[in-house]
C-alpha cells in the first residue's frame, strides 16, 4: 500500500511517499500564494520520478497551516498530531517533541502510540519561531546558515531581553552599535529563542530524551542554545522539516488499516 | 438531522427584549425625574434600589462586552481611549466604556448619558480607577467600597470582616441620600437584597442542569442570559425572569430537549471569551462538542456551595432557610456575606480556590475537555491562569490555551485560534462531524 504525506507548511510545501518498506520519496518546494497549485506540480513530479501515479496511492493525507487548501487530500491532521506520529515511529522511547517551524514554535506530549497528551504552542509573536531567525539574519546581514555557525564561535553571555520580533531587531541593531560582536549578537538570539521554547516545553512537560523537528532544527546555532538550555542533547532525524509530511503519510496509512 | 432533539429557548426573544429595556430605562431616566446610576457588574446594586423604583443602573462589564461585539464602534472607543494617553494594556471593558465617555456616543442611540453618580467597590485594582476617571470626566459624585477583607472561606468565620464591608454600606446610603437629596426606604433595600439571592440562586440552579447529558444549553446561549446577573442582581424584573428560564429548561431536560444536536464531547471555558469571535463556540459544534459553561459562567452570577457530600451545589438563599430579613443593618450583612461567597469573588483572593471549583465543575458536569481563555484584557480573571492549568493537567483533564482579548479584537488570532481547535480535537479523538 502506498500513501503519501503532504505538509503545507507556512513556506514550503513538502511531500512523503510511503510504502510498507519506507520512504520512497521526498520533496519540498516554496508555496507561495498558489499553495494548491505548487502542491499539485509536486506530487505529480514526485510520483511519476518513481513510475507512479496518483491512481497508485491508496490515501493521502495534508497537514500543516494550508492543508486544507488541497482538495485531493481526503484525510488532514493537524501539524501537532503528525509531528508526534512521526517522531514516535523514529525515537520510540521519546515522549517530548519540540517542533519549531517557520511560523510557530510547538512542544508536544504524547504517549507511546504517538497520541498527543498535551500541547503547547508559541502565542503570537513570531519571537519563538524560524521567522525570526531570518528577520534577526537580516538584520546582521547574514545568511540563516551563517547565523547559526557564528553563534557557535561566541562564549559570550549577552542578554536579548525582547519578547517581540520587532524589538528584538531593535536591540541588535542597538548591540551593533555598540560594537558587540556579531557572533556574540548571533548566541544571544538563539538563546532567547531557545529560552522561550523551552518555558513553553516546561508547560507540557520535559522528559528527556526530546526530539527536535521542523525547520529550525537545521540550525546549530539554535541547537547549541537548545541544548545548553535543556542540559542534555535533543535527538533530531535527517530531514527535520520532512517530518510533519512523513507523520501524515504514517497516519493516512494507520486509518487505511 | 441530529441525533437528538433541540429547539429554541422559548424566553430567548424576551430576553432581548428585557436586555434592550435595561438600556432604554437607563438612557431616558431623567425625562421621567428618575436617577441614573454607574458602577461595575460587581457593584452591590441592591443598595440603590432604597432610593425609588425609578433608579437605574449602567454597569460597566456587559455595557463594554456589548460595544467589544459592534467592531467598528469598539475600534472607534479603544482608539479614543488610547488618544487620551490610556495604554493598550488596561483592562479593555475599561477602555471600551471610557471611549464611549470620550466620544460621547451610547452604543444604543444617542450620547452617553451622564449619570448622577458612581457606584463601585475594590474588586480589582481596575474596578477602583475605572470609574474614578470616569467621574472625574463627568464630574459627578463617586462612592467606592473596600472588599479586601480576603477568601470567603477566611471570612465567614470571622464576623469584623463582613463588618468591615456592612459599614461601608451604611456609609454608602448616606453619600446616596446626600447626592439625590431622596429619603432611602429599608424596604425597597430588603427588597433588592431578597432580589438579588433569589437571581443568582436561580441562576446557579439553571446551571447545574446542564449536568445533564446532552446539556440543555450550551455556553454561548448562556452568555445571553447570565448577563442580567451582570446588569442587575437585584433587579425584580431579572429575578423573575430567571424564575421563569429555569422552569423553561427544566421543561427541556423533562422533553429531552438538548443544545447540541450532536453532543459528542463537553467541554469547559473559562473567563471572559473574546466577544467579537464567539462563533468559535459554533465551531466547537462541528466536532460535536458543546462548552457546556464555565466557572465564570456558572459563578461569576450564581451563588454557590459545597454540600454535605462535597457536591458543588446552587447555594440555597437565605429565604430558603426561613431567615429574616427585618433591618437595614440585616439586609447588608446579608448582602455582603452573600456576595463574598459568590465564587468569581471567592477565587479572586486565591487561584487555588478557582482550581479547586473548576475541578468540581469538571467532575460534575462530565467534562472532557477543558479550554483556557489568556484573556489580555482581564488582569483580575486572567491572574493565576497558568496555576490553573497545571492544577487542572494534573488531574488528568485535557486542557487547551488560547490567547485573546475580551474587549479588544486587535488581539485575537481567528485563525490560529481555530488552528488549536484543530489540534485539541485531535487530542480528544474528535473529527469533524461531516467527516467522522
Amino acid at each position: 500500500m502506498t500513501t503519501v504525506g503532504i505538509d503545507i507548511g507556512s513556506k514550503y510545501v513538502k511531500i512523503i511517499v510511503l510504502k510498507a518498506e519506507g520512504i520512497v520519496a521526498s520533496a519540498k518546494r516554496e508555496g507561495g500564494f498558489e499553495q494548491a497549485q505548487v502542491a499539485n506540480e509536486l506530487l505529480d513530479e514526485t510520483l511519476t520520478d518513481k513510475g507512479m501515479s496518483r491512481d497508485d496511492v491508496a490515501t493521502f493525507c495534508s497537514t500543516g497551516a494550508g492543508r486544507k487548501v488541497v482538495d485531493f487530500a481526503k484525510e488532514t491532521v493537524t501539524e501537532v498530531s503528525a509531528g508526534s506520529r512521526a517522531c514516535i515511529e523514529l525515537y520510540p522511547d521519546v515522549r517530548t517533541i519540540i517542533d519549531v517551524g517557520a511560523e510557530e514554535g510547538r512542544a508536544i506530549r504524547c504517549n507511546d502510540t504517538g497520541k498527543v497528551e498535551d500541547f503547547a504552542i508559541n502565542e503570537k509573536c513570531a519571537a519563538g519561531s524560524g521567522a525570526f531567525t531570518e528577520s534577526m539574519a537580516r538584520a546582521l546581514e547574514l545568511s540563516v546558515e551563517e547565523l547559526g555557525k557564528i553563534s557557535l564561535e561566541s562564549s559570550a553571555l549577552v542578554p536579548m531581553n525582547a519578547q517581540c520580533a520587532v524589538f528584538a531587531e531593535s536591540e541588535v541593531v542597538s548591540l551593533l552599535h555598540a560594537n558587540t560582536p556579531k557572533h556574540d549578537i548571533a548566541k544571544a538570539i538563539h538563546d532567547a529563542i531557545a529560552s522561550r521554547i523551552v518555558s513553553m516545553t516546561r508547560r507540557v512537560g520535559i522528559n528527556m530524551p526530546i526530539a527536535l523537528v521542523g525547520g529550525m532544527a537545521r540550525n546549530v546555532g539554535f541547537v547549541d542554545s537548545l541544548n545548553r538550555s535543556l542540559e542534555d542533547t535533543v535527538r533530531i532525524p535527517d530531514d527535520p522539516e520532512m517530518i510533519s509530511a512523513y507523520g501524515a503519510a504514517l497516519i493516512a496509512a494507520d486509518r487505511s488499516n | 438531522m441530529g441525533k437528538y432533539k433541540t429547539e429554541p429557548l422559548k424566553c430567548w426573544n424576551k430576553a432581548k427584549e428585557l436586555r434592550e429595556k435595561y438600556y432604554n430605562d437607563y438612557a431616558s431616566a431623567h425625562e421621567r425625574g428618575g436617577i441614573r446610576w454607574t458602577g461595575g457588574a460587581w457593584s452591590f446594586d441592591a443598595i440603590p434600589y432604597g432610593l425609588g423604583d425609578d433608579v437605574f443602573p449602567l454597569t460597566g462589564e456587559p455595557y463594554a462586552a456589548s460595544i467589544a461585539f459592534d467592531k467598528k464602534f469598539s475600534l472607534e472607543c479603544l482608539e479614543a481611549t488610547e488618544s487620551k494617553g490610556w495604554a493598550r494594556d488596561l483592562c479593555s471593558y475599561m477602555r471600551n466604556y471610557w471611549g464611549s465617555m470620550y466620544i460621547n456616543k451610547f452604543l444604543f442611540g444617542g450620547p452617553y448619558p451622564k449619570p448622577n453618580f458612581g457606584f463601585q467597590d475594590h474588586i480589582c485594582c481596575s474596578h477602583a480607577k475605572w470609574y474614578q476617571v470616569v467621574s472625574e470626566h463627568e464630574k459627578f459624585p463617586y462612592f467606592n467600597i473596600d472588599v479586601s477583607v480576603g477568601a470567603y472561606r477566611d471570612v465567614k468565620d470571622n464576623p469584623h470582616k463582613i463588618r468591615y464591608i456592612v459599614d461601608q454600606m451604611h456609609e454608602s446610603i448616606e453619600f446616596m441620600e446626600k447626592v439625590t437629596g431622596r429619603t432611602y426606604s429599608d424596604e425597597k433595600l430588603i427588597e433588592a437584597v431578597k432580589n438579588d439571592c433569589r437571581s443568582t440562586s436561580t441562576w446557579a440552579k439553571v446551571c447545574k442542569l446542564n449536568q445533564n447529558r446532552p446539556a440543555p444549553l450550551e455556553e454561548k446561549s448562556m452568555y445571553s442570559l447570565y448577563v442580567f446577573g451582570t446588569l442587575s442582581k437585584a433587579k425584580k424584573e431579572f429575578a423573575d425572569f430567571y424564575d421563569e428560564l429555569y422552569d423553561e429548561v427544566q421543561d427541556r431536560v423533562a422533553r429531552g430537549v438538548v443544545a447540541i444536536e450532536d453532543e459528542r464531547c463537553r467541554l469547559m471555558s473559562d473567563t471572559q471569551p473574546p466577544w467579537g469571535f464567539l462563533k468559535i463556540f459554533r465551531y466547537l459544534e462541528t466536532f460535536g462538542a458543546i462548552s457546556i459553561g464555565s466557572l465564570y459562567t456558572f459563578g461569576l452570577i450564581g451563588n454557590w456551595i459545597y454540600d454535605d457530600e462535597g457536591h458543588f451545589v446552587p447555594r440555597p438563599t437565605p429565604m430558603d432557610l426561613g431567615i429574616s430579613i427585618d433591618s437595614r443593618d440585616k439586609a447588608l450583612e446579608i448582602l455582603a456575606e452573600w456576595t463574598l461567597s459568590r465564587p468569581e469573588w471567592q477565587h479572586f483572593f486565591d487561584p487555588r480556590i478557582k482550581t479547586e471549583m473548576m475541578l468540581s465543575i469538571a467532575k460534575e458536569w462530565k467534562v472532557d475537555g477543558i479550554m483556557l481563555h489568556l484573556n489580555r484584557g482581564c488582569e483580575g480573571l486572567s491572574c493565576g491562569i497558568m496555576q490553573n492549568r497545571n492544577g487542572l493537567t494534573e488531574s488528568g483533564i485535557p486542557v487547551m490555551t488560547f490567547e485573546g482579548n475580551m474587549g479588544d479584537e486587535r488581539e485575537f488570532d481567528e485563525n490560529r485560534t481555530v488552528a488549536r481547535i484543530d489540534s485539541f480535537m485531535e487530542t480528544l479523538d474528535l473529527q469533524p462531524l461531516a467527516t467522522a
